[in-house]
């Protein structure tokens, strides 16, 4: 394992503790934090996937076009790839409204059980 | 014709935000339905429209931006099909709901919300871009989580917040998933990253890494065996018509198409994705019935049922994916991996018209009778003509009772699955005979349905039932009449302009995706992502 790796082991690292949290706390809100959790995990995979060290050292710029279209390809030689940070912001767009609609369901929730303990909301099973 | 494609998504994304709006206007339940209906109309026409050129390959590159900047939007042989599935549903399902939504508050949030997720179904299935994918899979599953909740009792919400979660993960797995994918292609176009993989290396271990995520991912919006504890829950909770469309279609539109395009289209036809969608597919069909037999509520039974019948269609979609990958250029082995694929789709279209029609009576029942619990209910056969018709047609074309189009999927499947134990490997006939098997328990579990529902002297519940209005009557006579007609499919004249475009996509494996679409992309401009291919090894593990 190289040193350039060990980014993309600690997003994975944010992965599985999100996925933990989902799988083994018994609070809704918990679990929800686990669920972003995942979700920054997987938008952060994406943003180094979208790093380019150029191989030499140098640190790679904004991908922000200064001086017209003919330094096009300047910019490509040397910024990072701008494509999955449009992903990104796409990719947040949704995780808001999936937060939106979880907390939302979780105030229900708690108005029916007065709890926000998952393991008493057990009513359909079979 | 390629202009048409954009109004698929453009036309119920429009009503999805306009129906809100409208909801303020009026309170009306049937005049806020007239809007939604007509555009399921235009979507039917549209889908019919496609299909009367089926071999074409439409693509429609969004603004009018080529290859590397645009995102183009593809309509082959399998679009089609499915988007024609998604339409007829839709329509019929949005018909139902004039009546049975009557009881519901907000309707103007419930057709917005319906619009929104026939929006995303349909981004899903003409979308050519594998991150549009990926936004349409999320519009379609958030507005069905918001469905699922509907009616806002702990049961509702519980069963919301359980598929929420479950396909929140499977979301977070499919975007790592397209991160991989993007990192070792530099493309998202899939037609240009089935050509990558094609003319670089094959299929590398970042792509098997992504291909996991990616069965992972989609085999949970699909409820595949391992992957499937939330779809008894959610599927049952949501009001009848959603119950339809989110069994109907969605599981299928967001599911079982997007896998097949992925692992014929995109990674190849290989023997390792087959495998594991046959042995995927097979489990579900087992243990999907198996959990069925012992359920004593009515829609419960059929959510399960469900996980069953997608069960045959992953695995007989999984064992063409096999035989194509062995076939090598041997004749037979070819003809009898398109017969799967043939199988597999016939018996979506099938699937689609028989649980959709299921879960209408099941909602007409609920309504008449106020319960859906089996023991309660008998007798109701006498009160409710109609939908007692409806129910036994759906309960044999299910069952695989031979006039109906379910016995010809049944039987296409398991003669090919035995064909190809003949000729590729003998553990086909494996899955071959536990889907006879299956075949006979899901005649068992929906025999017990008809008597308990139909037969004997009306309960309690059902002694004051009346039949359901009109409207919600034809919906249910119209879908017991495509149950039959389905059977038509097995005539060469009709299966040929349906269902084998579909079949030839599929099975033309990576070729006919690069050719098509990425016709006419203008290969001059380059972008980051192109110039980026090969640029990054430095991360590929």
């Amino acid at each position: 394992m190289t040193l350039a790796m060990v980014p993309f082991m600690l997003a994975f690292l944010i992965l599985v503790i999100g996925l933990y949290a989902i799988v083994a706390k018994r609070n809704l809100i918990k679990v929800i934090v686990g669920l972003l959790m995942m979700d920054y995990a997987a938008n952060l995979f994406l943003v180094l996937v979208g790093y380019r060290s150029q191989g030499h050292g140098e640190a790679p710029v904004a991908p922000i076009l200064v001086g017209g279209v003919e330094k096009v390809t300047d910019m490509v030689a040397k910024s990072v790839d701008p494509l999955p940070q449009a992903l990104i912001l796409t990719s947040i767009v949704i995780g808001l409204s999936v937060t939106a609609l979880v907390v939302a369901l979780a105030i229900r929730l708690y108005e029916k059980y007065g709890t926000f303990d998952t393991e008493l909301m057990r009513n359909l099973k079979g | 014709m390629d202009h048409v494609v954009p109004l698929l998504v453009a036309i119920p994304l429009a009503g999805g935000f306009l129906m809100p709006v409208l909801g303020r206007l009026t309170k009306s339940h049937r005049a806020l339905a007239v809007l939604p209906i007509a555009m399921a109309c235009g979507l039917t026409l549209i889908a019919v429209a496609l299909l009367t050129r089926p071999d074409e390959t439409v693509v429609y590159w969004m603004g009018g931006w080529k290859f590397p900047i645009g995102i183009s939007l593809v309509a082959d042989g399998l679009s089609k099909l499915v988007v024609l599935v998604i339409a007829v549903i839709s329509l019929l399902t949005l018909l139902f709901s004039l009546e049975y939504m009557t009881h519901y508050t907000s309707p103007g949030l419930y057709y917005g919300l319906f619009l929104l997720m026939v929006a995303g179904m349909m981004g899903v299935v003409v979308s050519g871009d594998l991150f549009n994918i990926f936004v349409f899979l999320e519009i379609a599953s958030i507005a069905s989580y918001a469905l699922v909740a509907y009616g806002t009792e702990s049961d509702e919400l519980e069963a919301s917040l359980k598929y929420l979660v479950l396909s929140a993960i499977a979301s977070t797995f499919i975007l790592i998933g397209i991160a991989f994918v993007y990192n070792v292609t530099g493309h998202l176009n899939w037609a240009k990253i089935a050509e990558v993989i094609q003319t670089g290396g094959g299929l590398t271990m970042p792509l098997y890494v992504a291909a996991a995520f990616f069965l992972t991912g989609f085999g949970l919006k699909a409820a595949m065996v391992p992957f499937h504890a939330w779809l008894p829950d959610a599927h049952p909770s949501a009001p009848a018509p959603i119950s339809a469309m989110l069994s109907g279609v969605l599981i299928k539109a967001c599911g079982v198409y997007v896998l097949c395009r992925l692992t014929f289209s995109v990674l190849g036809s290989h023997q390792t994705f087959g495998t594991v969608l046959v042995v995927l597919g097979t489990l579900s069909m087992v243990l999907g019935a198996l959990m069925a037999i012992g359920q004593a509520d009515l829609k419960r039974l059929l959510a399960y049922s469900s996980i069953s019948q997608v069960g045959y269609v992953v695995a007989a979609v999984g064992a063409g994916l096999v035989g194509l990958a062995l076939a090598n250029g041997s004749k037979p082995l070819e003809v009898a991996s398109h017969l799967a694929v043939f199988g597999g789709l016939f018996h979506l279209m099938n699937h689609a018209v028989f649980k959709s029609l299921l879960f209408l009576c099941s909602g007409s029942i609920e309504q008449a009778t106020g319960t859906r619990l089996m023991d309660d209910l008998s007798g109701l056969g006498k009160r409710m003509p109609v939908t007692g018709w409806a129910l036994r047609v759906g309960a044999l074309a299910i069952s695989g009772v031979p006039p109906f189009g379910g016995f010809w999927s049944k039987l296409i499947i398991i003669l090919a699955l035995t064909q190809l134990a003949a000729l590729a490997h003998w553990a086909f006939y494996i899955p071959a005979a536990l889907a006879v098997v299956t075949a006979v328990i899901t005649l068992v579990y929906y025999a017990k349905v008809q008597r308990s529902v139909l037969g004997g002297e009306p309960s309690d519940a059902a002694e004051g039932a009346r039949e359901v209005p009109a409207a919600m009557c034809l919906a249910s006579i119209v879908l017991a009449v495509l149950c039959l007609a389905n059977a038509l499919v097995v005539l060469p004249s009709v299966r040929s302009r349906l269902v084998d475009p579909a079949v030839r996509v599929l099975s033309a494996g990576v070729g006919s995706t690069v050719e098509s679409a990425t016709a006419s992309a203008d290969r001059e401009v380059r972008t980051p992502a192109a110039a980026q291919v090969g640029a990054n090894e430095g991360m590929t593990p």
